[in-house]
């Protein structure tokens, strides 16, 4: 008996290793989705509708179906990493320069952390409008991120 | 259940000590909480110990005397110390021994602490993309608080002056130097809007605690406190905690007013009735938060509380006694106990320069770490 798969059928593609249009290695797979606007890929748990991201691993896959997450939302609280992390786990230039980290609240689904891009500390103000882009954060990979809505001119 | 004294409280000075183990550290801690009691190491008839990264606490027999007592390491990570003296208490209050220890020591590598994912149930790319710190946990947690109750850097750096001012008049802290607020506001940032100054350093310290059954303190003719209540709590639904890639938008309780309602209840007083309290203050914004979450003050009286000087050593409500974290350090699994060891010098009487005035009768410590959990202990005189 094996457990059923986290992920519906084709309704949409997880993003494969290397992805259109940016031609960079996403982090992970199965982050967000392989579209021009892309979204997050969370999980809601069957029994309690309760709303997570990433997707599970694990045992605990099975009890949730996948969910696409909204790809705007409003800054919830952010701050500056003004030193560089670590390496083993952080991933990013030797060449540290500062940057920005944040949570984003996604109307009636989560509040997901990620990095801030597209503008500087003073621009930030609590409950601005942000949106899901994907950006290069170490040579050749890209994550996921948000910038200020409306600034993709 | 039997009441519980603290009757002999020892501790390593906190900071570096090249050359010396952190278990040598706890070594030094034991030999003076029984001097301090009165006692010797045969006496000791259970102990709970732990480190969070300076090795297995039980080892420390071989230097402390093989008498054959029941020796159990504690490793809870940020609530070891905690866990080691409730299950301490446990053992005395249960009737199962008159005389336990709770030690708690490490040695930490100097920076940041450099938490692996796998470790904490965490996919890889959430430290490769440099998401994974503690530091950044603080810092996004006080920011939104700030907005939301109207908090000024300003308070932020007199947190830290009045940590390291307190720091000076303490022997077992690490920072003995006053740093004035304009050098903390205008200081390295860290993670906005906590400068380095805002901070405290993973270091290195040891504390034991010796407990006793109220009716063997009393044959010991012991300088005992009593432990009103222990509470240890991990996280509810919904809250906010350090390592989390995503949190709920149903906002929940926290681990901190768990504890801090349980102690409270178990101990039969309230906020009100305490004379002196240590909070976890890992940064600055953690002991603003944790006043609120203790209980002390409603969430935005704290920029009031700090104009007033009501946390200082001579107002309503001393807070961080020794200079708490920021001045001390914070070696993981001795951390927590520090801040009772400081509260037991205090309702003792024998903090010299730095003892709160007023006689004090009752005190209150808080500490709180990764994942989300939270230990409170209340002592009385």
């Amino acid at each position: 008996m094996s457990a059923p798969s986290p992920f519906p059928p084709a309704t949409f593609a997880p993003a494969p290793f290397a992805s259109a249009p940016f031609d960079l290695a996403p982090v992970a797979p199965g982050l967000w989705t392989d579209e021009a606007q892309p979204r997050l890929i969370g999980a809601q748990h069957r029994v309690t509708g309760e709303i997570v991201f990433p997707i599970p691993d694990g045992d605990a896959a099975q009890h949730y179906d996948a969910l696409l997450l909204s790809r705007t939302g409003s800054l919830w609280s952010w701050t500056s990493q003004d030193f560089r992390p670590k390496s083993p786990p952080y991933a990013g230039p030797e060449a540290f320069t500062p940057y920005l980290v944040g949570y984003v609240e996604l109307p009636g689904q989560l509040i997901v952390e990620a990095r801030i891009v597209g503008a500087a500390l003073a621009d930030l103000s609590l409950g601005m409008a942000m949106e899901m882009v994907i950006f290069e954060f170490a040579e050749g990979r890209s994550t996921f991120a948000f910038r200020p809505a409306g600034d993709s001119a | 259940m039997t009441n519980v004294q603290i009757i002999g409280a020892g501790i390593h000075p906190f900071g570096r000590t090249d050359g010396r183990s952190g278990r040598d550290q706890g070594v030094f801690a034991v030999h003076q909480a029984l001097a301090d009691a009165g006692l010797e190491w045969t006496d000791i008839e259970c102990a709970y110990g732990g480190s969070e990264g300076a090795g297995n606490a039980d080892i420390m027999v071989n230097e402390l005397g093989l008498t054959g007592l029941p020796f159990i390491n504690v490793s809870n990570g940020c609530a070891t110390g905690g866990s080691a003296l409730a299950s301490a208490r446990n053992a005395v209050a249960a009737g199962q021994v008159d005389i336990a220890l709770a030690v708690g020591f490490d040695k930490h590598p100097r920076g940041a602490f450099n938490a692996r994912p796998g470790d904490w149930g965490l996919p890889e790319w959430y430290g490769e993309t440099g998401m994974m710190l503690t530091t950044q946990f603080f810092a996004l947690k006080i920011q939104r608080y700030m907005q939301m109750h109207g908090i000024s850097r300003r308070t932020l750096g007199m947190v830290a002056q009045k940590a390291f001012r307190n720091g000076t008049l303490c022997e077992h802290a690490w920072r003995r130097s006053p740093v004035d607020l304009d050098t903390i506001l205008n200081a390295p940032m860290v993670n906005d809007p906590l400068t380095k100054y805002m901070f405290c350093s993973p270091g290195e310290g040891a504390v034991a605690l010796i407990i006793a059954s109220e009716k063997k303190a009393r044959e010991l003719g012991a300088d005992g406190v009593k432990i009103a209540s222990i509470a240890v709590r991990t996280r509810p639904p919904g809250s906010f905690e350090v390592f989390a890639p995503a949190i709920s938008v149903e906002r929940g309780g926290k681990p901190t007013e768990l504890a801090s309602k349980a102690a409270y209840e178990a101990a039969g007083i309230g906020p009100e009735d305490i004379d002196v309290a240590q909070l976890q203050d890992t940064e600055s914004g953690a002991e603003i938060m944790h006043m609120a979450e203790n209980g002390f003050c409603k969430d935005g009286e704290q920029e009031q509380w700090l104009e007033q000087g009501r946390t200082e050593l001579n107002g309503a409500l001393p807070v961080n006694t020794d200079g708490g974290c920021l001045a001390c350090g914070e070696p993981i699994a001795a951390s927590g106990l520090r801040q009772v060891y400081e509260n037991t010098v205090q309702l003792r009487g024998r903090g010299g320069a730095r003892q709160v005035s007023g006689n004090p009768k009752t005190a209150y410590s808080h500490v709180y770490g990764a994942p989300g959990l939270s230990a409170v202990a209340i002592l009385e005189r």
